[in-house]
């Protein structure tokens, strides 16, 4: 029965992981739906730049954005030298890096997902709700929003299991500290890197599958039930 | 007294209206499509900014590009029935009603909920969400969530195009009655002399972006052969 017992080493890292990715997708959310928002429905100059860097986690090497981050908001970066200095937070090397890394990276599916359904949202509607009496910020949360409802679930279950599984911009920029920094994959990693480690690397892996396969089935019966909750 | 006086130009398209359209009944835009009839209507919503000009209802200023107003729709108290009827999907058809409702201030409301219910006949359909609903009901709807923003003057952009002739048959008597009902002038966009010799009791006639006449329904088309129920009947 040994089997279905975590390891400390196990239960640290699957904790930190949930950790990690809940608190990536709660900081990405409001700021994904924001820059989904404007790339959809706002015309000004330098759109094409912004759409560039949103959607370069996508096709830079993780590794990339781990040292971008490090040189930036390493205690002696730009903005982490300030950070530092003026309010006291280390980001490089805490937890808190870690989640920056794994909000990064998931950045562009999050955006992605959120700009597809405002897109599929018919500027009618919102056209019909001023003429009801609702401000435009009002029109926003009660139609716009709760109309990306599906889009906005598919794109933070996707975001929260690309967190989950967040490895080079982690270990980059943050280290492989144990109880800090070191996720499941980075704890798979470090498994790897030992003799006798097979079977400690099979658990967590076995661990992972699971963790993912329940993130999709809840991904896709949410997401189901609220698109049949609107068309109903 | 809804006192419209605009010009405006979109693309090759040059609007230059000058109307007014009276206190009580229905005032019906008439003209081809492409005369700029809906345009005209979105500018008095407040969905469209015309270049130049001046829209009042009564002495209430809702547009004057000389002195800088411009109401935003949400200040303008006017109810719009679009053509497509724009339900809300997500919400309840009870929901639907009543969102521009509690967004009217108490003291400007002046229409009951389950009066408009009563007379649309929509009280079996409250619970109900827009996607499960016929044509004609989702028009309805529509015209009940108007109304009960208890607005100054109700605009209907040709609410009943998308139905056929027996839908039409159906919601033509409830549009009339609301009129009368709740001494609601309406503007009513159209290009169908059936409807307007049904419903208007006064016409705007508009061609390519101007007003070329103006006057009783009776002065333009003819009320009597053939009736308005042959024509439905043979497929009007």
């Amino acid at each position: 029965m040994d089997f279905f017992y975590l390891s400390p080493m196990e239960r640290d890292a699957l904790a930190l992981s949930l950790w990690v990715a809940g608190w990536a997708v709660a900081v990405s959310l409001p700021v994904g739906i924001l820059t989904a928002w404007l790339l959809a429905r706002v015309k000004f100059p330098g759109k094409a730049i912004l759409e560039g860097i949103v959607h370069l986690p996508l096709v830079l090497p993780p590794v990339v954005i781990g040292y971008l981050l490090l040189m930036l908001l390493g205690r002696n970066g730009i903005i982490g030298g300030w950070l530092y200095r003026s309010l006291g937070i280390t980001l490089a090397f805490s937890w808190r890096g870690a989640v920056l890394a794994a909000a990064v990276m998931a950045f562009p599916l999050l955006v992605r997902a959120v700009r597809l359904s405002l897109e599929n949202v018919d500027p009618g509607l919102e056209a019909a709700a001023r003429t009801l009496g609702a401000g435009p910020v009002r029109v926003f949360f009660t139609v716009t929003l709760p109309l990306m409802a599906p889009g906005i679930l598919t794109g933070t279950l996707l975001a929260f299991a690309r967190s989950l599984g967040e490895f080079g911009a982690t270990i980059t920029f943050v280290s492989n500290i144990k109880g800090e920094t070191q996720t499941l994959p980075l704890a798979l990693y470090t498994l790897t890197q030992v003799p006798d480690g097979e079977h400690g690397a099979l658990r967590i892996c076995i661990l992972s599958i699971l963790i993912a396969m329940v993130a999709l089935i809840i991904s896709e019966t949410l997401s189901r039930r609220v698109a049949a909750q609107i068309k109903a | 007294m809804l006192t419209v006086q605009i010009s405006h130009t979109q693309g090759q398209f040059d609007l230059n209206i000058a109307f007014q359209a009276p206190s009580g009944g229905v005032t019906s835009l008439y003209g081809p499509s492409g005369a700029g009839k809906t345009s005209i209507v979105q500018m008095v919503a407040g969905l469209l900014r015309p270049d130049e000009g001046y829209i009042a209802i009564n002495d209430r200023c809702l547009y004057d590009s000389q002195k800088g107003i411009n109401l935003p729709p949400e200040k303008r108290r006017i109810g719009y029935v679009f053509q497509e009827g724009r339900l809300f999907p997500h919400l309840s058809v009870r929901a639907n009603l009543t969102y521009g409702m509690h967004r009217t201030p108490a003291r400007h409301r002046f229409i009951d909920f389950d009066e408009v219910v009563a007379l649309l006949g929509i009280d079996h359909l409250l619970a109900r969400r827009p996607a499960g609903l016929s044509g004609g009901e989702k028009q309805r709807v529509a015209i009940g969530r108007a109304l009960l923003t208890s607005p100054t003057m109700l605009l209907m952009d040709e609410p009943l195009a998308s139905l056929d002739g027996a839908r039409k048959a159906e919601v033509i008597p409830f549009i009339k009655d609301l009129g009368e009902h709740f001494s609601m002038p309406i503007l009513y966009v159209s290009h169908e002399p059936g409807e307007i010799l049904a419903l208007a009791t006064h016409v705007v006639v508009l061609k390519r972006g101007e007003v070329v006449d103006s006057g009783t329904p009776e002065t333009f088309f003819d009320p009597y052969p053939p009736a308005y129920g042959d024509r439905q009947a043979a497929g009007f």
